[in-house]
Order: C-alpha cells, then structure tokens, then sequence
C-alpha cells in the first residue's frame, strides 16, 4: 500500500502554499509597475495639460501710419502690458504684406503675456496691481479666456514662453529618424541575412556576433562622440544638422536592428528552406522568396522599436550640436535643426514656470508618439503574421 | 515494373550467385574496383537513373556512409529499409547534394546521374536539384496559396511564361498527385490549411511540378495516418511510369509494397541491394534477414 491520500494532501499543503506566494509576488510586482506608470503619466498630464491652453486677449488692433513706425501703439495703452511682444513685433511687415489693412481698426484675439497666462491658469502672480485690474476687467467682459494653444504645434522654439512650440522640434526628429532608418534598415537586415542565411559557421562570425552584441549594450552617448569624430571631424558634415544627428542614431540602432532581425530569421523553420531548396531555390532565392517573407513581421517589430528608443534618445545629440536653440524649422537635411527630446531637455532648463508646463506638454507629445510607433508594430505584426 | 530492368537484373543476380558472393548485396559487389563482373548490357544503361559508386560521408570525425556502391534504375521505386541512424537518409540527401546544407559534412565516391558527376566542381546543385526533386518526413509546405506552392518552382525555373501555362501546369501536377479533386475549388487558400495527407500530397505535386527526372522521398508517410499512406503509397506506384523514385522508409510492409528494389543499410554501410521481391523471400545475408524478421531494428 502506498501512502493515503491524507499523507499526499498534509505533503502538497507547503508546496500550494509556496506557488500561492509566489502568484502574490509575482502580481505585486506587476501592481507596483502599473502604479508607477499610472504615477508618472497622470503627473504628465496633469502638468502638461495647461501647455495645451493659452491665454488669448481680445483686443482693438488699429492698422495705420504710426502703428507702423511704432507697433506698440497699436492697441490701447492699458492693455498693452497683457499682450505678448511677439505679437507686436512682426505687425509692421503684416501691413506691408497686406496695404488693405492699412487704415482699419480690428477686433481680434491676440495672444497674452506668459505673465497673464500663468496667472490665469492660477500658477503664479507677476502681474502689476494695476494691470491685473485691467484684466480682471476683460476676463468678466469675457475679452481674456484661455484658448486651444495652436501657437504650440506650429512654431519652433522662442525666448518668450507664449511663442514656443515644438513644431520645429517635430519637423527635426521626423527628419532626423528618415536619416536614421534609410541607413540603418537596409544595412541592419543585410549583415542579419548575411550572418544568419549565407555566413559560415566559424572563429570569425563567432567574433562579430559578440560584438555585435556588445555594441548593443554600449552606452548612447559614446556614439554620439564616434560620431563627432567620424561625421563632424573627418567627414565634414555639418554639426546639429539632421543628417548628423540620423548618422549618429543609426550608429546606435544598427546592432539592435541586426539582433532583432536575426531572431526574427532564426525562428523560421528549417523546414520551409529545406523545402526551397528541395525544389531547386539558390540561396537568395530561398531568403528573398521564403525566409524574409514570413519573418517579416519580426523584423519590423523589432525595427520599429528600434527606431522608437533612438527617438527617444537626448545624449548623443547632444555632442553632435542638436542640443540647441533653434526658433524656426529647417527642411534641409544639412540645416541647424533640433529633435524633441532635445527640445524638451532645453525646456526643463529653463527657470521660467511657464517653460516647466511646456517641458511636460514636449513629453505628452513624444509619449504620443511613441505609443502610435508602438501601436504601428503591433499591428504590422498581426497584418504580416502568417502560420505554418 | 520495367520487365526489361528485371531481366536484366534477374541474370545479373544469377551471375553473381554463381560466382558465389552473395554476401554484399548484388550492385555493390557488382562494381569493378571490387574485381566484380558488371554486366555491360546496353538496356541497363539505358535504364540507369543514377549510378552511386564506393561513396563514403563524413560528419566531422564520424563517418556515417562507407563506401555505398548502387545503381537506381530509371522507372521504378527503390527503397531504403535499416535501423534509426544506418545512414538511408543521409545517403538520400548525397543524391541532391542536400547535405551541402551542413558545413562539416564531406564526401568521397561518386555520385553519377546522366554521365556527369554531381559532385563535380562543374555541377551546380541548383541545376541538379532541377532534376532530381524530394519530399521530405513531415509536410512542409510553403505559407504560401495552394497553387504558388506547386506554381513557385516552375514560373522560378522559367518553366512558363504565360498565365495559361502556368495554370495548366499547376493542374497537371495536382492531378498527378491525386489532389485536384479535393482542392480545385480553393487553389487560392493557403497551403497549410490542408490536412497532413493532402499536404504531403501537395508537396508531391510541388516536387513533380518542374518534371524532374527523379524523386527521393525521405520517409513520405511516418507522420501520416494509415488511410493517407494508402493514398500516398498508390501514388507512388502511379508515379514511377514518370519518375524514378527512391524512398526511405522505417515501415518494411510499405517496401514490400511499393518497392520493385530495397536496399538494406546497416551502420552506414549498405549490406544488401536485390529485387525487393527476393529480399523478402529469400534475403542473401543474414543481417538483412534478422532485420527483416523483427529481431532488430
């Protein structure tokens, strides 16, 4: 006879009691990372939100002969202490451009001081006693609200808090990424190809493919001072440039790229290649015909994600010059340009309150993004997904 | 069964009984460098598909063929029958240069289909996989639609250039391999929704697509059912007026059964190669015949 049932049961009580402990871990660590994410993101939005919104002031703009010579006296004096200096400054050239106005008297919202919209948005107090009595006065006339802030998404970077966006920004890390996955995709998934379907299996492939390895492990900033010294330096291409910038990043996405694509060809069966070469396929026959196309979405995932953490990516473009103040978007690839990250590191230097709420409204945005290139993978994967 | 390759093989066989050497199997005793007379018959060179002689593969340090001498004649099913591990696969693989897939593979003897040397420096494997196609142990179709799957190779190997002809092939092929019926209303759907039988069968009809001269089959039916082995065993038989074809199988019932040759390897040396009919009946050496028997393998 062997042991009874009792016996096993008074046995299995310690081992159900382990892997119950061990499923509570487990969860706590899963409840402890979503509470940081929640944390982290909430705080984002809660912060960035009022970046999105900006005070604009209802106003009587008077085009004529010493508005141009003083733009100033444009609107009336006591409300000209509300409004932004940004809006001043180009209206000259505007009635140049446009004779029509000259002469009229408009009503238009124009947007306010950082001043008064951080003391509309309840944030801090900088205002002179009697031009916050001025806007009181608007605000309850309804002529002082805050706004959708388009001024955000369409300019570059300013000195004046009111006017500075991340479009340029943007329009540089869509530049610079373009640079970035022209050079590193194609380069990345042939040296996989190469290592995985044509190379053979000796001393020197086993020597690239730890280096390989460890150059996926190497510091970022490290490459941003390779290229300093390759791109810069001996090459000559210009500094802060998209260019150098997309180089610089490809440096760093190329081993990821490589490792990832050569997993993705890894785990297709042997047997679809047997197969291929079985009816008579050459070797790139058999890569370009049946390997590549079912290890595809691996490839691309892997790639994306790639890309997505170089967007990501401040320090090496920092040594490059991309760190940099640059007020309008450049559409050359050789041009002075920034990306957002950078953007956003430029921001959160800054002493100004006004520039703390565009630092976490650059961070909501870049987030934006990089959920939408996460969600791209995700999707590519399942529409490429093919069984065997 | 060819009647002229029977013939010749039945007085071949009586030659060889009356020199007395019966222990090696026929063609291997039957190779010049063994003093063995050949017989110089012109219908059985005529019948000759390929002629493998004293082929020797190493793995690295171990050898796993020893100098294998054969002649697989055209039109008929030869198979090979030994133990797990006796080398029939591997010796398959040498007749279309699969194993150059391995890199520690290496090879000495000759291989020898239409006077030329597969392993010659000359010969590109892609040509002669070309000519010599295969079917391997567990299904494997491409992910591809049931018709790129037998329509890849040819339109690959610029087989067809029309629409048409290239419809017509794919049919010929899954009419040949006894799948038309069963998937001509849903050419379109991915091979790999078939049932294990049927994509078996589909590979068949991928491998007959580009008319290749011979087709080796390594062990066609062991992840099949009994009624798809059927089915697949039938094919054979139709398919050897077209195609020679060598088989690999663990199953001696299904030698017995489709096979006009068997060959019998052992440890990597082949002991015997006769008329699958006289191995079963009356094996020359008794290590076939243990085998043959049950008492091993």
């Amino acid at each position: 006879m062997s042991q009874s049932f009792e016996e096993i049961s008074a046995q299995l009580k310690k081992r159900h009691r382990r892997s119950a402990r061990m499923k509570w871990m487990t969860m706590g660590a899963l409840i402890l990372s979503a509470a940081f994410l929640v944390v982290f993101i909430s705080d984002m939005v809660v912060r960035g939100w009022p970046a999105f919104q900006q005070a604009q002031i209802q106003v009587e703009v008077s085009y004529d002969e010493q508005s141009r010579k003083l733009p100033l006296a444009a609107v009336d004096k006591d409300v000209r202490p509300l409004i932004s200096r940004g809006f001043f400054r180009p209206l000259p050239r505007k009635m140049e451009n446009n004779p029509a106005l000259m002469g009229t008297t408009q009503t238009q919202w124009v947007i306010a001081d950082s001043r008064v919209d951080q003391y509309l948005k309840g944030n801090e107090d900088r205002l002179r006693p009697a031009d916050k009595e001025t806007l009181q006065a608007l605000v309850e006339e309804g002529r002082a609200e805050l706004k959708f802030n388009t001024t955000f998404f369409t300019t570059g970077d300013s000195k004046m808090p009111e006017l500075a966006g991340i479009a340029s920004a943007a329009i540089g890390t869509v530049m610079t990424m373009l640079v970035t996955m022209a050079v590193c995709f194609p380069i990345g998934v042939m040296t996989a190809v190469y290592l995985e379907e044509f190379a053979p299996d000796n001393k020197l492939t086993q020597i690239i493919e730890i280096n390989i390895n460890n150059l996926a492990a190497v510091p970022s900033i490290l490459f941003g001072l390779l290229g300093l010294a390759i791109y810069i330096s001996f090459f000559g291409v210009p500094r802060s440039s998209p260019l150098v910038g997309g180089l610089t990043l490809a440096l760093m996405t190329l081993p990821v790229i490589i490792i990832s694509t050569r997993a993705a060809l890894r785990s297709v069966p042997d047997s679809i290649r047997h197969a291929a070469f079985g009816v008579g396929c050459s070797r790139w026959q058999v890569v370009r015909d049946h390997v590549l196309p079912v290890s595809l979405p691996g490839i691309l995932t892997g790639s994306i994600i790639g890309l997505a953490q170089a967007m990501g990516e401040t320090a090496p473009l920092i040594i490059v010059g991309m760190v940099a103040f640059i007020p309008d978007a450049s559409i050359s690839i050789t041009g002075a340009s920034t990306v957002m990250p950078a953007q956003i590191f430029t921001w959160a230097s800054e002493p100004n309150s006004a520039f703390a709420e565009k630092t976490a409204g650059g961070i909501l945005v870049l987030l934006a993004v990089l959920i939408f290139l996460n969600a791209l993978a995700v999707w590519l994967r399942n529409k490429f997904e093919r069984r065997w | 069964m060819n009647d002229t390759t029977l013939q010749n093989f039945q007085t071949q066989q009586n030659q060889s009984l009356a020199s007395g050497d019966a222990v090696r199997g026929q063609y291997s005793a039957a190779t010049p460098d063994k003093g063995q007379p050949v017989t110089r018959n012109e219908s059985v060179e005529e019948n000759l598909s390929v002629r493998v002689r004293d082929l020797s593969l190493w793995y690295g340090e171990h050898q796993a063929l020893d100098d294998i001498s054969i002649d697989v004649f055209a039109n008929t099913v030869t198979a090979l029958i030994g133990p797990s591990g006796c080398g029939k696969s591997t010796f398959l693989r040498c007749l279309n240069r699969m194993n150059d897939l391995i890199s520690s593979v290496r090879i000495k003897g000759l291989v020898e289909m239409d006077g030329r040397d597969v392993n010659a420096r000359g010969m590109d494997e892609v040509a002669l996989r070309r000519r010599v196609g295969m079917v391997f142990q567990k299904p494997n179709p491409f992910p591809k639609s049931i018709y790129e799957n037998v329509a890849y190779a040819p339109r690959m190997h610029d087989m067809v250039s029309r629409k048409a002809d290239q419809d017509e092939l794919v049919e010929r092929a899954l009419r040949d391999a006894g799948l038309w019926n069963e998937v001509k209303d849903k050419l379109h759907e991915p091979g790999t929704s078939l049932s294990g039988g049927q994509q078996q069968r589909l590979c068949i009809a991928r491998a007959i697509a580009v008319r290749p001269d011979v087709i080796l089959m390594d062990e066609p039916t062991s992840a099949l059912d009994p009624i798809s082995t059927a089915t697949i065993e039938d094919l054979m038989d139709k398919l050897k007026q077209d195609f020679t074809i060598v088989t690999v199988t663990h199953n001696m019932q299904q030698a017995a059964r489709v096979a006009d040759y068997t060959a019998f390897f052992h440890l990597g040396e082949m002991i015997e190669y006769n008329a699958t009919k006289q191995m079963f009946a009356n094996p020359h050496t008794k290590k076939a015949e243990d085998y043959i028997t049950g008492r091993y393998g």
